[in-house]
């Protein structure tokens, strides 16, 4: 079997036991990028010649003594907003196409440390303000089950490059929905975890009150197996919280549902909902049904306000954020500027794309004097009770299953010209956020045209392990992830 | 409520952002319609509810002041613009009088 064919889990095994070299895993990932590249563009930097010189500095190494760590030898990509060190980090933006990170965010340095080998970093929306990586600035990457649709986003190049087979597993990052939707929309397993549970230090912030890193992998295994490396406290992220991080691949051995309760909002069932999306849910919660989950209807009546609520706070947040782009200590600068505000105002003008001046304009806005009370504030009012919603369903239930998006993936260039209604695409994700939960996105089904259908899985704050558990009892009865496009 | 091409000025500047004419329109469109959107929210009674500024509950986090490895200036001057020996070049921000 072909390596690339391989989950992270199973190429982990083979590599461990010896029986396969980082030279070999490399040679095979970058056939198969160079197969299927040019149609998918998931990538915006290939990292072609480090994976080489590191796949074999590590077969050298482990020639004598074989000591490895978790990941050795893996072959990740990693969303192109997260710092590696000398390897260039773009944000798919204007603004940082030539910008270098001169150190690691901290997900990248657990990676380095247990040696796992870099094939290069991923498109996104830029600055991750999007959902169908339309907005790069280095132009779309496509859904490899369908060219002429999206991949979603933002996180759109490493779901793409998950499916495709190009990498074995991918780092991306959710503010409103950034992992699990381009995760549904691509067939493959997007995790979101708890605000805190991993380090945001190294990821170019976005909104820094809902941005979480998290995995991109084939199966739920390897997402439990991957999110274990990057878990953990940091000191650099004095929003990380100090907790211990279970043993997430213990939570998977539980292979039943009985004593778990599973509530059902009623809102995420509505107008609009697509019915081939509708008819895959209902027959998933059947599903975790006869593996024994206890199966609940729950209200969750403030789902209608989380779109408004997060379009105030995530560009109020980010256009605080974007406000070190002023072309001065690093990234782009605009030429022939006459002084100093000259300076700022026109580097930003013809660094930033259209999305992110349309988001900075609209979070300027709420915080502007004689504004801030009657939009910015009411959002976060709004948001305490889209947050006491949760509280009380998770007093009846232990995990809440819904659609991971209303409709499958869409078109490119089907949305790119209405705003809102790309932003009401995100309706299903972005309350998680907003409350901080873990979710989980996992394939469950097709649609009539033959496009993935994603479950979304949410749980109580730092309850990872239900989650986890949950969706791998659903995966493993029902093999949905096994089906792998054919990229043409 | 309706934003003019006045008001998109107005918060392009506070943003530091130069628009173009186009922009100002198209903007001025986009802006009216997503906070057309937003002003749904006035049916939340939010009366006496506390505004969500964490969601863990986080308060200040401290750590003793001490001497640790940073970037040198080499490193952080590397993706500099433009840059002196060893500082960012700026246009001049001092008028004579």
């Amino acid at each position: 079997m072909s390596l690339h064919k391989l989950t992270l889990c199973e190429l982990q095994k083979q590599f461990q036991a010896g029986e396969v070299t980082a030279t070999e895993i490399v040679r095979a990932y970058f056939l198969r990028i160079g197969h299927v590249e040019p149609k998918v563009k998931a990538f915006v930097t290939q990292a072609k010649e480090s994976a080489f010189m590191e796949a074999e500095v590590l077969d050298r190494k482990l020639k004598g003594w074989r000591k490895t760590q978790p990941l050795t030898g893996m072959p990740l990509a990693i969303k192109d907003n997260i710092c590696t060190d000398g390897v260039s980090t773009t944000c798919s933006s204007r603004m940082l196409q030539n910008f270098v990170p001169p150190y690691d965010a901290t997900v990248i340095a657990k990676l380095r440390a247990q040696e796992y080998i870099l094939l290069g970093k991923t498109n996104l929306d830029e600055f991750a303000m999007g959902s169908s990586t339309e907005n790069s600035a280095f132009g779309p990457s496509r859904n490899p089950w369908n060219l002429h649709c999206v991949p979603g986003g933002s996180s759109g190049g490493s779901a793409a490059a998950v499916a495709a087979e190009e990498c074995v597993a991918a780092l991306g990052s959710d503010t409103g929905g950034s992992i699990r939707q381009p995760a549904a929309f691509c067939g493959v397993v997007g995790l979101k975890p708890t605000y805190g549970r991993v380090s945001r230090y190294g990821l170019v912030a976005f909104a820094s009150s809902l941005d979480q890193i998290g995995p991109i992998t084939r199966d739920v295994s390897d997402s439990a197996f991957l999110l274990q490396a990057i878990a953990g406290h940091d000191p650099m992220d004095s929003t990380s919280v100090d907790r211990p991080v279970p043993d997430y691949m213990k939570a998977l051995q539980k292979w039943d549902l009985k004593t778990v309760k599973v509530g059902v909002p009623v809102e995420f069932f509505a107008e609009g909902l697509d019915p081939d999306v509708e008819q895959s849910v209902r027959a998933a919660i059947g599903e975790l049904k006869q593996l024994g989950a206890e199966i609940k209807e729950i209200r969750l009546p403030r789902t209608d306000a989380a779109v408004a609520v997060y379009y105030v706070i995530a560009t109020a947040e980010a256009s605080s954020n974007l406000a070190r782009f002023d072309g001065v200590k690093f990234g782009f600068r605009a030429k022939e500027t006459k002084d100093l505000l000259d300076l700022y105002m026109k580097t930003r003008q013809e660094g930033f794309g259209p999305e992110v001046k349309r988001r900075i304009m609209l979070g300027t806005y709420v915080l502007s004097a004689g504004y801030y009370d009657a939009y910015y504030g009411k959002a976060q009012a709004v948001r305490t009770l889209v947050c006491q919603d949760f509280d009380a369903a998770f007093k009846e239930v232990d995990l809440i299953v819904t659609p991971a998006t209303p409709t499958p993936a869409f078109k490119l260039g089907e949305k790119s010209e209405d705003p809102l209604q790309m932003y009401l695409s995100d309706i299903f994700t972005i309350s998680v956020n907003l409350a901080g939960l873990p979710a989980i996105a996992l394939p469950c089904g097709f649609s009539k045209e033959g496009l993935p259908i994603g479950l979304q899985l949410i749980g109580r704050a730092f309850e990872e392990e239900t989650i986890l558990r949950a969706a791998h009892a659903y995966e493993q009865s029902t093999q949905w992830h096994l089906k792998k496009p054919t990229i043409r | 409520m309706e934003i003019t091409q006045q008001d998109v000025e107005k918060v392009a500047q506070l943003a530091r952002l130069a628009v173009s004419a186009a922009e100002k329109e198209i903007f001025a469109r986009q802006l009216t319609q997503i906070l057309g959107h937003v002003d749904t929210l006035s049916q939340y009674d939010t009366a006496g509810i506390e505004p969500t500024t964490t969601v863990m509950g986080h308060v200040n986090v401290f750590r003793e002041d001490l001497v640790r490895p940073s970037l040198s200036s080499e490193q952080a001057l590397a993706n500099a613009p433009e840059r002196e020996v060893d500082g960012f070049v700026v246009p001049k921000i001092l008028e004579e009088r």
